[in-house]
């Protein structure tokens, strides 16, 4: 790995945001190039595979920086070992899909405009963390993620179950089950899952409510021109809008809370709580409001990811996704807010979606070379054939259970030889200001400023 | 004898502490808090007897593991601006003392008063805050923060430690300029204790001496009344230890007070001008060092053959 | 002083764990609530149900048998984690995965078994692909059933050991936390390697019914007991008292014992630590493969999420037994079965896992040491 790291151009190391950029590049140029020759491999038009390709990879890793910088804040800062993210993400998105669902609709909901829904859905998330806090204040760390883990799936099943579906509406009907609280009526859906707040955040951008805004008139024709279709252009909008703005707020607001005596603290309770404690901090107001926090911008990441969607179901919350978010933090760099970036993108386009990748450009290329990979239908028919290449046919047909087995080995791989992930051993200080900056003084003979101070001894340096 | 005496009681309790105004609702609590028959006594007593400039009382505290006693009614004060040490062979509850003092433990019975206040089974944090910080046997450094923010964490009432005042425009630049003030006494400080050339370095690297002098200099920084120092000098190599002891009398001449646990008794004897020594959770002797050099009972117990 | 004592203790307890209070008496109030609805006695006060109501003996009954049933698989897998758990320190994650590996193995031989033995006329590859629906029962095939415990025990302990070798062991000196993430990626790993062979497909192994059954009368009805649950049952208990014998009359046990209470001093002593690990991997893999077959032989069906779907509930039973206890672990795992089922009683079937869960938790915040008490292993 360190050989990678040597091999990369001076120029993309000398500031954090030309490597974030750098890695941007390069993401784009591999996509383009494979999807390009998909593309003509396939006779399909190149320009648009190769714009929707890259507006799926952007928002991919738009979405996983956006989680592993939220994840930091509990994990890297504050060594809050927290496993239910999904758990919080879900809460986020039913809070606001539920907030924002029509009182006549099945399941129904309030009938709020989607701002308040997307801001009540933080809230409530945030709240829901501040109770999961709770554990966190006396818990070791092993104790934490395995409370946490059951939140999750708790929240996951009572979101899934019935009960509180909201679909049956008749009040004398056997399996009535709309949830009713003081008056406001509401459900989750169930297992059947719920409409989010939005199915294309950007549409309003560019369509009004009587044909193609400004935006869209001078956009949708272009885009046109070179081949790409409307959906595409929202898709690529909705991307760049998310890696853009709402990972560069994320991580100018964990710059901020990491490099602060706030985040002083919250290192400090990582390291060692009682020495945090014996200096006077109170430690778990920190950590519920870290917790509350974390959890808020879960919320947040789960309404713009799984909320963009137009429609979610409670499987999409399994642990699973806890674990992706996790695998793109530690690969990144535990503690460090660019490493977060930079784990999120990296899992996003080379661990998660890569090995798909590799398959079809596997593909494609025995295709040209000898009408494609035979395909036997099972694993025991592959075997039975004896023969290697239909081995590989049957790993490229199955390559979506493949990327597990690989993701997992990478987990091992990272926690054997580099638990640091890229960029976690580097020295981000916690403070507002540089603190290397010395007091300008006439000399460093320094009695201190102390007023009786005696003079201090020239006694032999430290080891 | 209850209803009209206790606030009177507990009135002078409160006013013997040099800085600290009396607050009311506290001295209701603690009143309440223990029971009022030996409350009254022990107060009483000690209003009389003892002159101002006592910060730190402790009386008849008791500490219980399971079936174990370790610290069992042990008494003892400590006087405004002086060197105390605690001495005791292994076992003796020092550390447990302290625990019990700085709230790490909870006490089972018995009241640590500081600066006339009733602090028993106050949370570490709360203690901290009124000025009574403490320092770690085994130094207890933050690894992965460099000896900067060591220092930087520790000042009391830090703005920027409010979430929203670090994150918030407006409100940043407060904090900014509350830790440009902090990081001129944080060098200050270093330099005073001789380690500011190691102030980039992780905390982690630094040999077992300079993490204790790192650890003072850090609860220096809360700017504390008074220091307690759980073996400072175990694990140090000599030249560090005289170095550490100048700094310690150094502050002690400026009005800071010390209570030291130590192990080597030759260092306390000669340091300190007050002993006191614990023997199976009890206060077994206290004195000066002369004092306690000549007791029988410390001997018995304890010296044995060494002296 | 005596008063003082008293004041703060019962203080302490009221203003400090004022949940534990609730809880003892929410159980007590489900307690005498159960016993109204079984006897069929309702106190209503002022138009509200307060307890009772109505509950078949026969009702209970089953669901008292099904949740011995989850329970003892749940502490059958729950010994092996609580083992690894207290002498490598660390929460495996894992440990799901190496049920759904013996499950896989052990029916796979079982299939073979039944396949040579039954002379069926089903192409092999079905067979290999567990895709012939319900061909291994305990009275047509016995001998594939016992073959099918034992293959499972012998691959899930042989991957167990292999996984330690390459994963686990380089790993000796990390912390509890690195380990445990790196756990999280064997689970995936081994999950999908299973599924790379045998796809994601559910698959019904055995019948549910129609085996023979002996009905055990309650009052008001009969609690029946079928074939493969006897046969669960008897395996179960039968290696519960193994692990029992194992622990108590060896040295092996003996030095797994003093290192689970106390690795250092273990060490010091000089117990051969990498022979006790290794022994304690080979016990509580064996356990949980054989756990992972003997769950399909029940319930019938065997999917790859099976033991990831019971990792939970394995953890909660541990942590209610007490980590590190290998009773425990067995005790944890029949209440959490048994609580996950009695609470139909109140709930609907959705909220099983959930009610285990909670109880899990509550007893992770107010009593970490395990229901019963801070005596680790044994």
């Amino acid at each position: 790995m360190s050989r990678v790291w040597n091999a990369v151009p001076d120029f993309f190391k000398q500031s954090d945001l030309r490597m974030v950029g750098g890695l941007l590049l390069l993401v784009y140029v591999v996509y383009a190039l494979v999807n390009g020759f998909f593309a003509i491999v396939n006779n399909a038009g190149a320009v648009n595979a190769v714009v929707n390709s890259l507006a799926s990879i952007t928002f991919l890793m738009a979405v996983y920086a956006m989680m592993a910088l939220a994840l930091n804040l509990h994990w890297g800062y504050t060594g809050l070992f927290n496993i239910g993210i999904a758990g919080f993400m879900a809460v986020g998105v039913y809070a606001s899909a539920i907030l924002v669902a029509p009182p006549s609709g099945s399941p129904p909901g309030l009938g709020l405009p989607v701002p308040v829904a997307i801001v009540g859905g933080v809230l409530i998330a945030a709240i829901i963390g501040g109770i999961a806090a709770l554990p966190a204040l006396q818990l070791e760390a092993d104790y934490l993620a395995i409370v946490t883990v059951g939140f999750s799936e708790i929240i996951r099943l009572t979101l899934q179950a019935s009960h509180f579906a909201g679909t049956v509406q008749n009040p004398s009907a056997s399996g009535y089950n709309v949830v009713s609280i003081f008056g406001v009526e509401f459900g989750t859906g169930g297992g059947q899952g719920i409409t989010t707040i939005s199915n294309s955040p950007m549409e309003f951008l560019f369509e009004g409510e009587s044909g193609p805004t400004v935006l869209g008139q001078a956009v949708y024709p272009a885009a046109d021109a070179i081949g790409i279709p409307e959906p595409v252009v929202l898709d690529l909008a909705y991307a760049f809008f998310l890696l853009l703005v709402v990972v560069s707020l994320y991580y100018v607001l964990l710059l901020r809370i990491g490099n602060s005596p706030f985040g002083r603290v919250l290192k400090a309770i990582r390291e060692d709580d009682l020495v945090a404690r014996s200096l006077g901090k109170d430690t778990r107001g920190f950590k519920i409001k870290v917790f509350m926090v974390g959890c808020g911008l879960m919320g947040l990441g789960g309404i713009l990811w799984q909320g963009s969607f137009g429609f979610v179901n409670p499987n999409t919350f399994r642990p699973i996704l806890t674990f992706y978010i996790f695998t793109a933090l530690i690969v990144g760099g535990a503690g460090s807010n660019t490493g977060s970036v930079v784990g999120g993108a990296v899992f996003a386009a080379f661990l998660f979606e890569g090995p798909k990748l590799a398959a079809r450009l596997i593909d494609a290329v025995a295709q040209l070379l000898f009408g494609g990979l035979p395909a036997p239908n099972n694993f025991y028919a592959a075997v039975v054939t004896l023969n290697p290449i239909a081995w590989l046919g049957y790993l490229v047909e199955n390559v979506a259970s493949l990327k597990f087995v690989f993701l997992g080995a990478v987990i091992v791989y990272l926690m054997q030889n580099r638990s640091d992930g890229l960029l976690g051993d580097r020295k981000e200080i916690a403070s507002s200001v540089d603190l290397s900056q010395r007091p300008e003084r006439p000399s460093a003979a320094a009695d201190g400023g102390e007023p009786s101070d005696t003079a201090p001894s020239q006694g032999g340096e430290g080891s | 004898m209850s209803g009209d005496g206790q606030p009177a009681d507990a009135e002078p309790a409160a006013t013997a502490g040099p800085a600290e105004a009396n607050i009311p609702d506290d001295a209701d609590v603690d009143v309440e808090d223990i029971d009022p028959e030996a409350a009254d006594s022990s107060v009483e007593e000690d209003a009389k007897t003892v002159p101002a400039g006592l910060p730190l009382r402790v009386q008849n505290l008791r500490k219980q593991f399971g079936g174990i006693t370790a610290v069992d009614g042990a008494s003892f004060e400590v006087e405004e601006g002086s060197l105390t040490g605690l001495i005791g062979p292994n076992g003796a509850g020092k550390s447990t003392t302290f625990n019990c003092i700085t709230g790490v433990h909870q006490a089972d019975g018995g009241t640590v008063l500081f600066q006339g206040e009733d602090i028993t089974g106050r949370k570490p944090h709360e203690i901290a805050n009124r000025g009574l910080v403490r320092t770690f046997q085994i130094a207890r450094e933050l690894e992965a923060m460099t000896v900067l923010e060591n220092l930087m964490l520790a000042p009391r009432g830090q703005v920027g430690e409010r979430m929203l005042h670090s994150i918030l425009p407006g409100l940043r630049g407060d904090v900014v300029a509350q830790e440009t003030e902090l990081r001129d006494r944080v060098w200050e400080t270093l330099e005073f204790f001789e380690i500011d050339h190691l102030a980039e370095e992780y905390a982690g690297n630094l040999s077992g001496g300079q993490r204790k002098l790192l650890e003072l200099a850090r609860a220096l920084m809360v700017e504390p009344d008074m220091l307690l120092l759980d073996e400072p000098f175990a694990g140090v190599n000599p030249s560090l230890e005289e170095k550490l002891l100048d700094r310690i009398h150094d502050l002690r001449e400026q009005g800071y007070t010390f209570l030291l646990v130590e192990h080597d008794m030759d260092l306390i004897m000669e340091n300190c001008e007050h002993v006191i020594v614990m023997h199976q959770g009890k206060v077994l002797a206290e004195g000066s060092a002369e004092d306690i050099r000549n007791n029988d009972q410390v001997i018995d117990a304890y010296l044995g053959d060494e002296i | 002083m005596g008063v003082t004592e008293a004041y703060r203790e019962g203080r302490d307890l009221v203003v400090e764990r004022p949940a534990v209070w609730l809880l003892v008496l929410a159980t007590l109030y489900l307690a005498v609530d159960l016993a109204g609805k079984l006897a069929g006695v309702t106190l209503t006060v002022g138009g509200t149900q307060l307890v009772g109501g109505d509950l078949a003996v026969s009702t209970f009954g089953r669901f008292m048998k099904d949740g011995l049933i989850v329970g003892l698989v749940v502490g059958l897998a729950g010994v092996g984690l609580s083992m690894t758990y207290s002498i490598l320190n660390f929460a495996n994650f894992a440990h799901g995965d190496y049920l759904t590996t013996g499950a896989f193995s052990g029916w796979l031989a079982a299939y073979v078994t039944a396949f040579v033995t039954l002379n069926a006329n089903v192409p092999f590859g079905e067979i290999f692909l567990l895709n012939e629906p319900a061909l291994v029962s305990i009275v047509s095939t016995p001998l594939a059933v016992v073959v099918g415990v034992v293959v499972s025990a012998v691959v899930t302990i042989g991957s167990v050991l292999l996984l330690d070798r390459i994963v686990y062991r380089p790993m000796r000196d990390k912390g509890g936390i690195s380990l445990l993430i790196a756990s999280l990626g064997v689970a995936l790993a081994l999950r999908y390697v299973i599924v790379i062979v045998f796809s994601t497909n559910t698959r019904g192994l055995t019948r549910t019914s129609g085996v023979p059954a002996l009905d055990i009368p309650a009052i008001d009805g009969v609690v029946p007991l079928d074939a493969h649950e006897v046969t669960l049952v008897l395996f179960a208990v039968g290696l519960m008292l193994g692990v029992h014998l194992l622990l108590q009359r060896t040295k092996l046990g003996k030095a797994m014992r003093a290192m689970a209470d106390n690795k250092d001093l273990a060490q010091v002593t000089g117990i051969p630590t990498e022979r006790v690990v290794r022994a304690t991997w080979i016990i509580g893999g064996g356990l949980a493969g054989v756990a992972g077959f003997l769950i399909v032989l029940e319930r019938g069906t065997l999917n790859f999420n099976l033991g990831f779907r019971l990792l939970l509930l394995i953890f909660a039973g541990v942590i209610l037994g007490g980590i590190g206890s290998v009773y425990g672990a067995m005790g944890g795992g029949i209440i959490i079965g048994v609580v996950s089922r009695l609470s139909l009683v109140w709930i609907p079937s959705d909220f099983a896992r959930v009610a285990a869960f909670l109880v899990m938790i509550v007893v992770l915040l107010y009593r970490p040491e395990g229901l019963f008490g801070g005596v680790t292993t044994a």
